[in-house]
């Protein structure tokens, strides 16, 4: 079948909130592991602020950037009229 | 499908179910809390926490018994996001997260966090590129969207073959699992073990496929997250006060930091105390290395020089007079234990030599990252840190039977909610198992250490003498005082030992065996379903067999499940090497295998037959070779490219996966108009019009 404008809208918006979430979910890894050795300067609630990132303060970002793709696209969904039916 | 109404129900009496089910578990823990008070021994707690959980998870595979194609291969796609969640968490958490994980961060400190990291961030992965699509697409098998997508028998064999291949690594590393905590807790022998864990894994996977393992999986979630939680906060309130760990012990670790400085420091009391024992450690690092440069020179002739010295000195002692029987003693257990050979010499010394060197440097810093000499040797320890987080990550979005568990989602918008939930469980035990190291290294640092031989804590003493590898004190500058270097410490003592650290009656260490097991079985139940469903419904019904009834495809499917089972049960019970070291590679394999054309045959139209043949055999091959070339293992040894360690092979097969796509497709032509409406079609949850590809 022919895609319409509004699906190529919707598919565009898609690709874009991933890129985001997926940029954050790279500095948070990769980038915050990288520099962990100058953020352990930094105190936390008593952690070394790299060490807290990468035992708990990654974690929590994850679960967030899950959280928030699941209700981005489930709303998406709604408002360009690709939702699941109640079938 | 269920009506939306018919989903709400399933859902609400699930969770009655399951409430239910909570409620009773914990009613039986305090009976056998009580039967404990009563005098009944250990071994007989033990038999009945292994026995009952295991009649457990066979009754509810008894109840979930069926002969439905659907059920059987996606448990009928009606598990509600949260409970697909909690099955996915036990799925995904084995043995070695339940047992390793801790320790290891115990022993590695910030370095282990690689594994922390590794096993959650991957989960971004699977929301963002795969778990949503998969589902819309509707199938049973990994295999089948490739053979879908790219057409042809080809990349569908590959993907069986990949599947299979870490799959099977992985089970061996769970069936082990099982037979090491049976064997603990119940006094059965390991091999024995192994195969009683084997009964229960395949009553429940037998009777009722995916159906079964799921809800049995979410049973399993509830044990095991209950059994780790209750010793951690129990540690918590008796070191700080405070019942939740993962909170204060960033405090904690503050106190172990400074610990480490006094212990590194000479002129403290206690870093004098560390020193001496160091000194006796470098002595006899010395001696090793001073043995092996003689053996290199004098060969043969150094060793019968040698033994020869060692027996004149045992004929030296006898002819005293009056005898030195202490001295003698020791000088016949010295010639006894003398190396007969230059080969079994050079083993032995070069252990002795690196064991010792290890116990005389000082101790790590817990929360120092990249620890090491200079900066050098730090910005390999880096790389490796994230070159082993990437692999570990793009691996989880990349293992089959995890991915699998989102094709029975009742929808794609459950599908997106479930992985949410599936991390948020996952992240209930792995952010608290940081938390675990560092208290128990509190305790072993200040309580341990400093402590009398004559006087030990009771669970030091218990553990030293179950086993040796686990706990090992050893007096060495024989002040009668323990240092922190004559304490080994293996990982697994950690979530193992902590419910008598804390202090906990003997039901609590039942319960986490129990909780153990549950790890190993919920993971070992999905790996089995998944090669035996890659064998019967690929390989079978797709290529062999296409006619077949869902009667025989289900009936070739459970044999397939109990042959893999016994197959993988026999390899276990022969006990291969380097678990640890499988387990890595399965996810280097599978990253490298799978992740680049998957996410390519969703993310681009233009993706062909050739791009998936050449992306994964050029993965899968470029990452199986540099395990080979380079892991000890192999007895290869090749120089490491650009220092990666060989668990991180997929640093390399990843990107040649990419790159292998995108050539294969541009040098062949665009894949047909249904293929690409195919992949229009997993991009849209719902499309006017659309094609229909779910699975029957």
């Amino acid at each position: 079948m022919q895609l319409t404008q509004k699906h190529k809208d919707y598919w565009r918006r898609n690709l874009n909130m991933t890129a985001i979430l997926l940029a954050i979910w790279f500095v948070v890894t990769f980038v915050v592991s990288y520099f962990a050795r100058e953020l352990n300067g930094i105190t936390v609630l008593g952690f070394p602020f790299g060490f807290y990132m990468g035992a708990q303060g990654s974690l929590i970002i994850y679960v967030v950037i899950i959280w928030y793709y699941a209700h981005y696209m489930n709303n998406l969904d709604k408002q360009y009229g690709v939702h699941e039916g109640d079938d | 499908m269920a009506t939306q109404g018919s989903n709400q129900a399933f859902f609400k009496s699930l969770q009655r179910y399951y409430t239910f089910y909570t409620g009773g578990f914990i009613a039986f823990v305090i009976m056998v809390a009580i039967l404990e008070q009563m005098g009944v021994p250990n071994r007989v707690l033990g038999y009945i926490f292994l026995g009952a959980t295991v009649l457990l998870y066979a009754g509810i595979g008894f109840m979930s018994k069926t002969a439905d194609v659907g059920e059987y291969y996606v448990a009928g796609r009606r598990v509600p996001a949260l409970f697909n969640g909690m099955a996915t968490g036990a799925d995904w958490m084995s043995a070695a997260s339940f047992i390793g994980m801790a320790g290891t961060l115990y022993l590695s400190g910030y370095d282990g966090l690689a594994f922390v990291m590794g096993w959650t961030g991957g989960y971004c992965l699977v929301a963002l590129f795969l778990a949503p699509y998969l589902r819309k697409f509707g199938q049973f098998t990994i295999p089948d969207f490739l053979g879908a997508r790219f057409g042809g028998h080809i990349p569908r064999a590959i993907g069986v073959f990949a599947a299979i291949l870490c799959s099977f690594t992985y089970v061996i590393a769970q069936i082990y699992g099982v037979g090491i905590i049976t064997a603990r807790f119940t006094g059965l022998e390991f091999q024995v073990g192994v195969f009683v864990g084997l009964a229960g894994i395949l009553v429940c996977s037998f009777l009722g496929g995916m159906k079964a393992v799921t809800w049995t999986q979410v049973a399993q979630y509830i044990i095991l997250i209950v059994a780790y939680m209750i010793p951690v906060v129990w540690l918590s309130v008796k070191q700080t006060g405070i019942p939740i760990p993962q909170v204060v012990y960033g405090y904690q670790l503050q106190k172990v930091t400074e610990r480490e400085k006094a212990l590194n420091d000479k002129t403290t009391d206690v870093g004098a105390k560390e020193e001496s024992v160091r000194a006796i450690f470098r002595e006899r690092a010395a001696k090793a290395d001073a043995n092996l440069k003689g053996l290199e020179s004098g060969g043969v002739g150094f060793l019968t020089a040698e033994r020869a010295k060692l027996d004149a000195r045992v004929g030296e002692l006898k002819a005293a007079d009056p005898q030195d029987a202490k001295a003698l003693k020791a000088a016949e257990d010295a010639l006894k234990a003398y190396p007969v050979d230059p080969v079994e010499a050079k083993k032995a010394w070069t252990a002795a030599k690196t064991g010792s060197a290890a116990k005389a440097a000082p101790v790590k810093a817990h929360a120092e990252s990249f620890a090491a000499k200079d900066d050098k040797s730090r910005d390999i320890a880096r790389k490796n840190f994230l070159a082993l987080i990437f692999c570990l990550m793009v691996g989880t979005a990349a293992l089959p039977h995890i991915l699998m568990r989102f094709y029975t989602t009742p929808s794609v918008q459950e599908a997106r909610r479930s992985v949410f939930w599936s991390l948020f469980f996952i992240f209930l035990l792995y952010f608290t198992a940081p938390a675990l190291a560092v208290l128990a290294k509190y305790e072993v640092y200040h309580n341990l250490v400093g402590s009398s031989f004559a006087a030990l804590p009771a669970w030091a003493s218990n553990w030293a003498a179950v086993d040796k590898t686990l706990m090992s004190i050893t007096d060495i500058n024989l002040d009668g005082i323990i240092q922190l270097a004559e304490v080994t410490i293996g990982g697994d003592l950690i979530v193992l030992a902590t419910p008598e650290i804390a202090g906990l009656p003997y039901v609590i260490s039942g319960l986490v065996a129990a909780g153990g097991l549950a790890a190993a079985l919920s993971t070992a139940d999905g790996l089995l379903l998944t090669i035996a469903n890659a064998l019967s419904h690929d390989v079978y019904y797709k290529m062999i067999d296409p006619h077949a009834t869902t009667v025989r495809r289900i009936a070739v499917s459970k044999g397939l499940l109990l042959i893999v089972a016994v197959l993988a049960a026999y390899v276990t019970s022969l006990k291969p090497g380097d678990i640890l070291f499988l387990v890595g590679a399965a996810f280097s394999l599978a990253a490298a295998a799978f992740f680049p054309t998957l996410v390519c045959g969703i993310f681009w139209k233009r993706a062909n037959r050739l791009g998936a043949i050449l992306g994964m055999s050029l993965g899968l091959g470029v990452t199986a070779y540099y395990m080979y070339m380079t892991y000890p293992f192999f007895g290869v040894n090749a120089p490491l490219w650009w220092d990666i360690n060989p668990i991180s092979a997929g640093i390399f097969g990843i990107p040649l996966g990419f790159i292998g796509v995108i050539v294969g497709s541009l040098i062949t032509s665009s894949p047909s108009k249904e293929v690409q409406e195919l992949v229009d079609h997993v991009r849209y949850p719902n499309l006017e019009g659309d094609i229909e590809t779910k699975g029957a």
